[in-house]
């Protein structure tokens, strides 16, 4: 970096180098291992339990689930429809209200910003949002409870408002002299001068969207509706099926039998997770700029 | 014309006070109003409605008799709450998990970003943060797959290097002592690539001359290091911490909930406030100790936020929320 001289430094290079290098192997390794545990034969795993370099390539699993993917894509078309449609709705309606609160002649400016921030400091707690949402507006096993609550993100509105902030005064000016109105101005001036922030915004709901399952975790019991994530966690939910019968082997005071988990179809639930992550892992890692981006402006001062 | 208490249309006589006045700003303003109104309705739907259901704390909620028409109990739930002896366990977990969590997360990612700051080679500095960012694209669910990958008691690669050893295998997943560890490993794991960025965006201020006057006057790496280097980080170290432990009586959900995979075993070192409030509303159906833990949680959450932010408002204006 610039400023640092070129003298030996307290840690030498090689140092430096290979703690870097153990590090990035701790991130990519995980990763690595459900890849690999994905294309071992199930036989293997009994045998020889999960490697990083399987014995033999098996894509069975691969094979098994795509053979009836129905549900898989059912889960990618939820997803895709609520992260994308959660993305454009929030920069439409979030880049307004961030314009709106950055405009300093708009009188009730102090007051809706109070009013967006509040829910930071305080908020009703889970029981009441879920008796609202599914029994006060029945949005239980609805398409529109996986989109709504991700709008609803007063941070990126900051986040859009500090930067329509340091937008030059003058093109404002200017427009209203020649009579724009507030809507032509946010529509034909400001949103084409914001590219960066509506990528970076955009970016970070799409991505809220596509990993969430809370929400469906919270209000989706209907098969049709589990979105990609919510599926992988029942997958994996199975298994505490089996630990919680084990718990009553425990309690009766039989010893723990650990062979429940030589389960015929591991291979299987890895494969559902790289076939759920893989496209977004491959995806997200080229917008990196934008989030870092964005990351790093919202956490100090939003 | 304008009558008394009447709108100004025509602009000869703005109104200045009264009804009148406030309908002139209205009217003044409304493109302004209607281009936050949709976000200023979502916000209100979804935080504000179910801030006036907090009332459900002080009822018997009765699910066919919604809010407004369940009985008035008082502070029956709260103590029932209170008498059950694991809340206190909760909360304390709860509490002891995030402080960890913060210390474990500033050390270790102030010492990444330092050492970040000494690569000078561009290149291969964009591989390592870009590792370090991919837990940050992953969901929990996910990450708890990976842990399974490792922990899985019959061939996961952990109980499969202990066979190897000579060891004995660990049934990870019903022994709760093992996820005081496991836990933090996973927050630090998830959390890394983000916060160290965050430290090393911060470094990238620091004026050069400084490293040139301290290197003419003799300083070596070390020196520069303690003196320079991480003096310069204390301000944002402060602020960080102190608006974590704003967030002290929030867990992740994500974290508690997912990598455990839900083992009933495990509850004992890994239910926390967010996932006992879960399991008490979705699990058991026991909206009276729910909503009156959910009530108290919202209202130490509050005190807590709102003093931690004063006091950085104190130290540092820019860097409180408000």
């Amino acid at each position: 970096m610039a400023g640092i001289n070129k003298r030996k430094g307290i840690i030498p290079k090689i140092a430096l180098h290979s703690f870097f290098i153990l590090l990035s192997l701790c991130f990519i390794i995980p990763l690595w291992a459900i890849v690999s545990i994905s294309v071992t034969g199930d036989i293997e795993i009994v045998n020889y339990g999960y490697r990083l370099i399987p014995k033999t390539i098996d894509f069975s699993a691969y094979r098994f689930i795509l053979k009836d993917p129905s549900t898989i894509l059912s889960a990618y078309k939820v997803t895709i429809i609520t992260s994308f449609a959660s993305a454009i709705l929030f920069l439409i309606i979030g880049s307004m209200s961030g314009y709106a609160l950055s405009r300093d002649n708009f009188k009730y400016r102090r007051g809706v910003t109070f009013f967006f921030f509040f829910t930071m400091l305080f908020n009703g707690g889970l029981v009441p949002t879920y008796i609202l949402i599914s029994k006060y507006l029945n949005l239980k096993n609805t398409c529109w409870v996986l989109i709504l609550p991700l709008l609803v993100n007063v941070w990126n509105v900051f986040l859009m408002r500090t930067f329509f902030q340091q937008l030059p005064k003058e093109i404002f000016d200017s427009a209203t002299i020649d009579g724009a109105g507030e809507f032509r101005i946010y529509s034909f001036i400001v949103l084409p001068l914001s590219k960066p922030v509506l990528a970076t915004v955009g970016l970070l709901q799409l991505l809220g969207g596509w990993n969430s399952w809370y929400l469906a975790l919270l209000y989706i019991t209907d098969k049709e509706l589990y979105p990609l994530q919510y599926l992988l966690q029942i997958m994996l939910l199975n298994i505490s099926m089996i630990l919680n019968i084990m718990q009553k082997n425990i309690a009766a005071g039989s010893n723990v039998d650990i062979s429940y988990f030589d389960l015929p179809n591991e291979s299987m639930r890895m494969a559902m997770c790289i076939l759920a992550v893989g496209p977004m892992l491959l995806i997200f890692p080229f917008f990196q700029k934008y989030f870092s981006k964005g990351l790093t402006v919202g956490s100090v001062k939003g | 014309m304008a009558g008394p208490g009447g709108i100004a249309v025509v602009n000869k006589t703005k109104p200045t006070k009264g009804f009148g006045k406030f309908l002139y700003d209205l009217n003044k303003n409304k493109a302004y109003l209607l281009l936050t109104l949709p976000m200023i309705l979502l916000v209100f739907i979804f935080n504000y409605l179910p801030m006036a259901g907090i009332i459900v704390a002080f009822k018997n909620f009765r699910y066919d008799q919604g809010i407004f028409r369940s009985e008035w109990v008082g502070f029956r739930n709260f103590e029932f709450f209170f008498r059950n002896p694991d809340a206190k366990a909760i909360i304390l977990k709860t509490l002891g998990y995030n402080s960890a969590f913060i210390i474990i997360n500033l050390v270790v990612s102030v010492g990444v970003a330092l050492l970040l700051y000494q690569v000078h080679n561009r290149r291969v500095l964009k591989i390592y943060q870009t590792t370090m960012f991919i837990p940050y694209f992953l969901s929990w669910v996910v990450v708890a797959y990976m842990a399974y990958a490792f922990l899985n008691p019959a061939s996961g690669v952990l109980n499969r290097l202990r066979v190897l050893m000579g060891l004995e295998k660990i049934s990870w997943y019903t022994k709760p002592n093992h996820w005081i560890f496991i836990l933090p490993i996973a927050n630090t794991w998830k959390s890394l690539g983000f916060n160290a960025l965050i430290y090393y965006a911060n470094l990238m201020g620091i004026d050069p001359e400084y490293f040139e006057a301290a290197t003419l006057e003799g300083a070596n790496k070390l020196q520069v290091t303690r003196h320079i280097t991480i003096p310069f980080l204390y301000p944002l170290i402060t602020i960080l911490t102190i608006l974590a432990i704003g967030g002290i009586f929030s867990a992740d959900f994500g974290l508690f909930f997912q990598l455990p995979m839900d083992s009933k075993l495990l509850y004992k070192t890994t239910d926390v406030v967010e996932t006992y409030l879960y399991r008490a509303l979705a699990v058991s159906g026991n909206i009276d100790t729910a909503s009156a833990a959910g009530l108290i949680k919202s209202i130490v959450g509050f005190i807590c936020v709102v003093s931690t932010n004063l006091i950085v408002r104190k130290m540092n204006p820019e860097n409180a929320l408000f």
